[in-house]
């Protein structure tokens, strides 16, 4: 299926339209009844603690932080594709997929209002911190996925980035390394349009990111983004091709609804007309359309779980409000596995200037 | 106990580790096949298979990427960047990732790994192929940075290296690959990181060098020693952390430091460890301590090299100065 797939000639996999009907293809939708229920709570989790993230921003209670509104179906659908021992390997913008995998609202915030402990989830899923250098990640997925192919493993790493994230080296050095040694990766490129501000069509010439592939000799798709389904059924086949055959390059259509983060102001770059033109493909829209279409879900439903979620968040957010600062120790212990003498010496002299500044 | 030069003591601690843990991979830019350009692991791939030692992509990046990944994963990845001046493409991978990974996740991922380095001069090398940055990459928090100056402690250094919890750069002088044998035994040792040799007893100066420079060192102590001048010699071995009490302990005896590295003297080693010296044995010391240190220029061509290493008669001037002081 994946193989068939010609980037060049400007296919666009859908399997969900924008008006919340099923289109026919190749690949089969492979998300029905609860488990599609269960993906469209995860996006909609996702949404309202995006959502009141940024007002805790305004309102000061964490830092800047990236916004995720508009690419929860890549996130979700992509989360969903793995197994418990498969690996995510994040950019910044993926919290749906996050929530997903085990990671928690509160760990979310936790880490923009500024601790570390922000990425140790509970269970300690395969999820690697993210990346703030843009496409660094994509080698690391490279080499998580080359071990697994040392060690005879059947997991899988999905590695996530953005449209700028391919005009970088690493772009070239992960996949170049991942397809000369057969690894088991998924590179996932959410093409959301823009790198801050500069919009897709300045990255990069190719007509597509998914034709990039063709240099790697591996397969490339590109699919809508905003649509669940086929985030989702695009991921599982790139799973199985890449457990067996190496990686994969997607490139999921979307856009990115919101600011780059809270710091950011797109009205100096993009049009309010080209907003709005996307605004009726959110990915939220059309799951929720279908779900109603069979019965699943109902604006009652809708309504209670947005206000379960927003509990949740506020809850979240209240138990990191409480949280006192770092410890002086903890910034010591966690730099080396063993703690040189130039770090004893460091913190020791900075104890004393605490303790003389509080006998003053 | 067999004889070895400085490439087959690495190649006997690289053979034990590969042979001793399955999760630790050889690999880098022609190092399986050809077994690198030194030669360093000729014969590794031979024994212990292609999936075990390999060649990658001519890729510092993903070289240094790939390989915090398969740390992350459980491996103990034991990579080459072929020379010194041939890590900055990878130097992102390294700041902002390797050097990191264990602090941002509270030890949920580490990064286990060891970074072989071939690095110096007076080679009569090509441009970039002689370039001594330990100094820079010791300044990285989360780096250890081990040089070893002979064959036997870079068996031992090596295997703690590989052994070590966190990504350790393992810098090799090239100028030493061949220089001299020594005998090394053939089975298994450990030499810690962070420990520095006090190699020749002194009374006047104490003078520290490492890697290449030790050589040199021996050589200027030698010829001290002809004028009538004790100088005690330490070889540092480990940048960081660095052994500052094995210094500490010489100074307060000899009362005059001078330290000798070929990397550029502005924000080196040598000024690291002589702010230490000040804060610890400042009345201690008889005379300000002595620099003797590449400059900070770019490494010069063959042509000009020979102005930029320090030699034994240069590091003789620098020590009769230093003895002589004040007058």
């Amino acid at each position: 299926m994946l193989t068939s797939f010609d980037p060049l000639k400007g296919k666009r996999l859908q399997l969900l339209d924008e008006a919340g009907r099923l289109v026919k293809g190749k690949f089969p939708p492979l998300l029905e009844g609860e488990a599609l229920v269960a993906a469209y709570r995860h996006m909609l989790r996702a949404r309202v603690a995006d959502d009141k993230a940024l007002l805790f921003q305004r309102q000061k209670r964490i830092h800047t932080l990236p916004v995720n509104r508009g690419q929860e179906a890549c996130a979700v659908g992509s989360a969903l594709a793995l197994g418990q021992d498969d690996w995510l390997v994040q950019s910044y913008r993926e919290l749906g997929g996050l929530l997903v995998r085990g990671a928690t609202i509160r760990n979310h915030l936790l880490y923009f209002k500024g601790s570390e402990w922000g990425s140790v989830h509970p269970g300690h899923p395969r999820i690697l911190p993210l990346s703030v250098p843009i496409g660094s990640q994509i080698t690391h997925a490279a080499g998580i996925a080359h071990a697994i192919r040392y060690q005879g493993g059947q997991e899988v790493v999905l590695a996530h980035f953005g449209d700028g994230a391919t005009s970088q080296g690493d772009f070239h050095e992960g996949i170049n390394w991942a397809s000369v040694f057969k690894c088991p990766v998924i590179f996932f490129c959410n093409n959301n349009h823009y790198a801050i501000s500069l919009p897709r069509h300045k990255q990069t010439a190719s007509a597509t990111i998914a034709q990039k592939a063709i240099a790697y000799g591996i397969p490339g798709l590109q699919i809508d983004g905003n649509d669940l389904l086929a985030v989702h059924a695009a991921t599982r086949a790139a799973a199985e091709h890449a457990r067996t055959e190496g990686p994969v390059l997607i490139e999921a259509f979307t856009y990115r609804m919101g600011p780059h983060t809270t710091a950011d102001d797109p009205s100096i770059y993009r049009s309010a007309e080209e907003e709005a033109e996307w605004q009726p493909r959110d990915p939220l829209i059309r799951v929720r359309r279908l779900l109603e279409s069979q019965g699943l879900w109902d604006d009652a439903r809708e309504e209670a779980f947005r206000a379960e979620a927003a509990a949740e968040t506020d809850q979240a957010m209240r138990e990191v409000d409480e949280l006192g600062e770092t410890p002086v120790d903890e910034i010591f212990a966690w730099q080396y596995a063993d703690r040189p003498r130039e770090l004893a010496r460091q913190q020791a002299d900075y104890e004393a200037f605490l303790k003389w500044k509080e006998a003053r | 106990m067999p004889a070895m030069n400085l490439v087959q003591a690495i190649q006997s601690a690289l053979d034990f580790k590969l042979a001793d843990d399955e999760r630790v991979l050889v690999f880098g830019e022609d190092v399986g096949h050809e077994g690198g350009v030194f030669r360093v692991t000729q014969g590794l791939q031979a024994t212990h298979g292609e999936r075990r030692v390999f060649d990658t992509p001519l890729s510092e990046s993903v070289i240094m990427g790939a390989g915090l990944g398969m740390a992350v994963a459980g491996l103990r990845p034991v990579l080459e960047i072929q020379f010194c001046g041939f890590i900055y493409p990878a130097m992102n991978q390294l700041v902002t990732h390797v050097a990191r990974m264990r602090n941002r996740t509270r030890g949920v991922f580490t990064v286990p790994m060891t970074i072989r380095l071939p690095y110096g001069g007076g080679i009569q090398a090509l441009e970039l192929h002689s370039e001594s940055m330990e100094a820079m990459l010791a300044h990285i928090p989360g780096l250890k940075v081990v040089i070893p100056s002979t064959p036997y402690d870079a068996k031992g250094l090596l295997i703690s290296a590989i052994e070590c919890e966190d990504p350790v750069l393992f810098m090799e002088p090239k100028k030493v690959y061949r220089a001299f044998r020594q005998e090394v035994p053939a089975e298994a040792y450990r030499i810690p990181l962070g420990k520095a040799n006090r190699v020749q007893e002194g009374t006047r100066i104490t003078l520290v060098a490492y890697g290449a420079m030790m050589r040199v060192a021996r050589q200027a102590v030698d010829l001290a020693a002809k004028d009538g001048l004790s100088v005690e010699l330490i070889d540092l071995r480990s940048i960081y952390p660095m052994d500052t009490e094995t210094v500490l302990d010489s100074v307060r005896k000899t009362g005059r430091l001078a330290i000798l590295h070929e990397g550029p003297m502005s924000f080196g080693v040598a000024a690291e460890l002589i702010a230490r010296v000040n804060e610890e044995a400042l009345m201690s010391l008889e005379a300000p301590p002595r620099r003797i240190c590449g400059f900070d220029t770019i490494m010069p061509l063959p042509m000009g090299e020979q102005h930029y290493m320090p030699t034994p008669e240069r590091v003789l001037f620098e020590l009769l100065q230093l003895h002589s002081f004040p007058e």
